[in-house]
């Protein structure tokens, strides 16, 4: 689309359906890298949080020829380094990115508008609205999710994740020293587990909303979904304002 | 100061030891620490002049665990820590004094060693009520407790009850009980939890205040970071087992037998910091562990709450019983996931019914 690039000038979040037509570039390649990474982290972290909140099979033989648990736990604390670099790299690209790069980080609880087309997106999944608005970012009920579910959880599980993390460390390391105001809060490390086992829970059931959400809207909203987060390319399949 | 109660010297030379061998060894101290030409002198004059510390062992709501563990004791003994070290003036379970005369006690020590005495607590107050749960010598234990406090120089929380709560203050709490922090504000206060803690954890936390004359070094939950800046697990002896995926999964199975892990038979280590698996029972005999039971985390807040005492996960009370996070997050997950299913069917089918064109897109696509 040859107007698209003057599109995408006028492309602020908060002016979404005037910029919706065409194609619009949305998701820079530093996005699009760190959600695939992010997303094969999450994977990890889930499997083998699993298994360590709830203990592995008995290993057969000498404890001196096994080392399973300790490879699952290195597995776990590995994807959450990875994890924590790539969510503060994720929070700086939010700042010198587009403005849509920063749409996970906050809800527009302000805007009026955008309440109204919360309730837009609510009406169009309960199957009220039979026509969808186009939004060159998330919509506005996707960004209330991802912020609540993703976000806020993420940060929840960076920050009691490292303060257990701090416990086999000792309370000198910089983990502790950082992360060990948790057990001001919660100064039972097993509440923090119970805590930090529900937070799985929640991705879990935010993966599941999350995958469901982005494959029906690519086949039944007025744009692209999936392929936007491979290609970073938003391609809007009629060029209406509303 | 304190001239009518016994100094170190007094109790050196009460126990046969010689001024000569008294001096020699203040000078060998001295050469050892490497102190000087005036350290002899120095040691000696301390220990003739410093008097024993005067301490006051209250007693609330409590089940004497504590001082059944205290009185056994091994290094130091019990008898050295009590009769030579500190100068125990009031301990109600144990001193021959009884009624007012041993009352009294505690209204003189109060005056005459203002600022200068260490109260130990046993067991918490009850709050509820005006503190009637719990009535020692006539007197509503709160209320002994914060005038006791008031003139203290230290108090030491010994046991889980006085550190957290601990079972009086397990859920629902009828009488409210409360731990010596939520009461005693303006005081240093030493955690010594465990139920009960270890003997020589408490015989070393009070050697260690009244040989330096001030708290040892506390952990950001006013725990003695000696004895609790480690979890059981981090010096626990079946730690290879764990690393290798070596666990119990029933009591009489070959995996208890061969001293398997008992992470999945519920055991708090991972979570407890106490110095069991370094220290031990009974004068180093054995811990929990050792003897094939998981530890159930009894030197930990609200221990009590999270059971079952058997599983690796806690119950989550707000489910209702028996749900632990994993059930609480299949179901969640369940829901939604069938939430997600009937969805999509019902997308699939409208989609079906109205055509390719029908939901919404107009007729005129433009990328089509």
């Amino acid at each position: 689309m040859p107007e698209a690039a003057s599109l995408i000038a006028a492309d602020a979040v908060g002016t979404d359906s005037e910029a919706a037509c065409g194609v619009v570039y949305v998701y820079e390649a530093p996005v699009r890298f760190w959600h695939w990474i992010n997303a094969l982290a999450i994977l990890v972290l889930g499997v083998t949080g699993y298994f360590i909140g709830r203990g592995i099979p008995t290993m057969p033989g000498e404890a001196s020829a096994n080392f399973l648990f300790g490879y699952i736990r290195f597995a776990h604390f590995a994807a959450g380094y990875i994890l924590t670099v790539g969510f503060l790299l994720r929070i700086y690209w939010a700042f010198v990115g587009k403005p849509h790069a920063a749409q996970i980080f906050y809800v527009p609880v302000w805007r009026k508008s955008w309440w109204s087309e919360v309730w837009q997106e609510i009406l169009w999944y309960a199957f009220v609205v039979k026509r969808p608005k186009k939004y060159v970012g998330h919509n506005p009920l996707a960004q209330l999710v991802m912020f609540v579910m993703y976000t806020l959880i993420t940060v929840f599980m960076i920050v009691t994740g490292f303060a257990l993390y701090s416990q086999g460390e000792g309370s000198d390391s910089w983990q502790h020293k950082l992360f060990g105001w948790v057990f001001a809060i919660w100064p039972d490390s097993q509440d923090v587990r119970t805590w930090h086992h529900l937070g799985l829970w929640v991705i879990v059931v935010f993966a599941i909303i999350h995958i469901y959400s982005s494959i029906r809207e690519d086949i039944a909203s007025r744009q692209t979904i999936v392929s936007t987060m491979i290609s970073g390319e938003r391609i809007f399949r009629d060029d209406q304002r509303d | 100061m304190g001239a009518d109660i016994e100094t170190f010297y007094d109790v050196i030379r009460r126990q046969g030891v010689t001024r000569r061998s008294f001096v020699k060894f203040c000078s060998l101290t001295a050469t050892s620490l490497g102190l000087g030409s005036m350290g002899a002198s120095t040691i000696a004059h301390a220990l003739e002049t410093k008097p024993r510390v005067p301490v006051i062992w209250l007693h609330g709501l409590e089940c004497t665990c504590c001082s059944e563990s205290f009185i056994r004791s091994a290094h130091p003994l019990v008898k050295d820590v009590v009769l030579s070290m500190i100068s125990l003036d009031y301990d109600d379970t144990i001193m021959a004094a009884a009624g007012h005369q041993a009352e009294a006690i505690l209204a003189e020590t109060k005056a005459k060693y203002k600022g200068r005495y260490i109260l130990a607590v046993e067991g918490n107050p009850p709050l509820n009520e005006d503190g009637m749960y719990c009535i020692v010598g006539g007197q509503p234990f709160v209320e002994k407790l914060k005038w006791m406090a008031a003139d203290a120089a230290a108090i030491i929380a010994w046991g889980t009850c006085a550190s957290w709560g601990c079972v009086q203050a397990a859920r629902p709490n009828p009488t409210r009980a409360t731990p010596i922090d939520g009461v005693i504000k303006d005081k240093p206060i030493i955690k010594v939890p465990g139920c009960p803690p270890i003997a020589e954890v408490m015989t070393a936390v009070v050697t260690y205040v009244i040989t330096f004359g001030h708290l040892p070094e506390l952990d950001r939950q006013g725990r003695p970071k000696m004895f609790y800046s480690q979890r059981i697990h981090d010096k626990c002896y079946r730690r290879a087992h764990f690393d290798a995926g070596q666990f119990v999964e029933a009591w009489d199975d070959e995996g208890a037998r061969k001293g398997y892990c008992l992470y999945k038979m519920g055991c708090r280590g991972p979570t407890t910091y106490n110095a069991c698996s370094t220290v031990r029972w009974n004068n180093g005999v054995s811990y929990p562990i050792q003897s094939g039971h998981p530890c159930i985390g009894c030197a930990e807040d609200n221990f009590w709450d999270k059971g079952p005492f058997y599983s690796r996960l806690t119950n989550i009370k707000q489910f209702g019983i028996e749900k632990n996070a994993d059930t609480v997050g299949m179901a969640a997950a369940g829901v939604v996931g069938a939430a997600v299913v009937a969805h999509a069917a019902v997308t699939a089918a409208k989609r079906v019914a109205r055509g390719r064109n029908g939901n919404g897109s107009s007729n005129d696509k433009q990328t089509g």
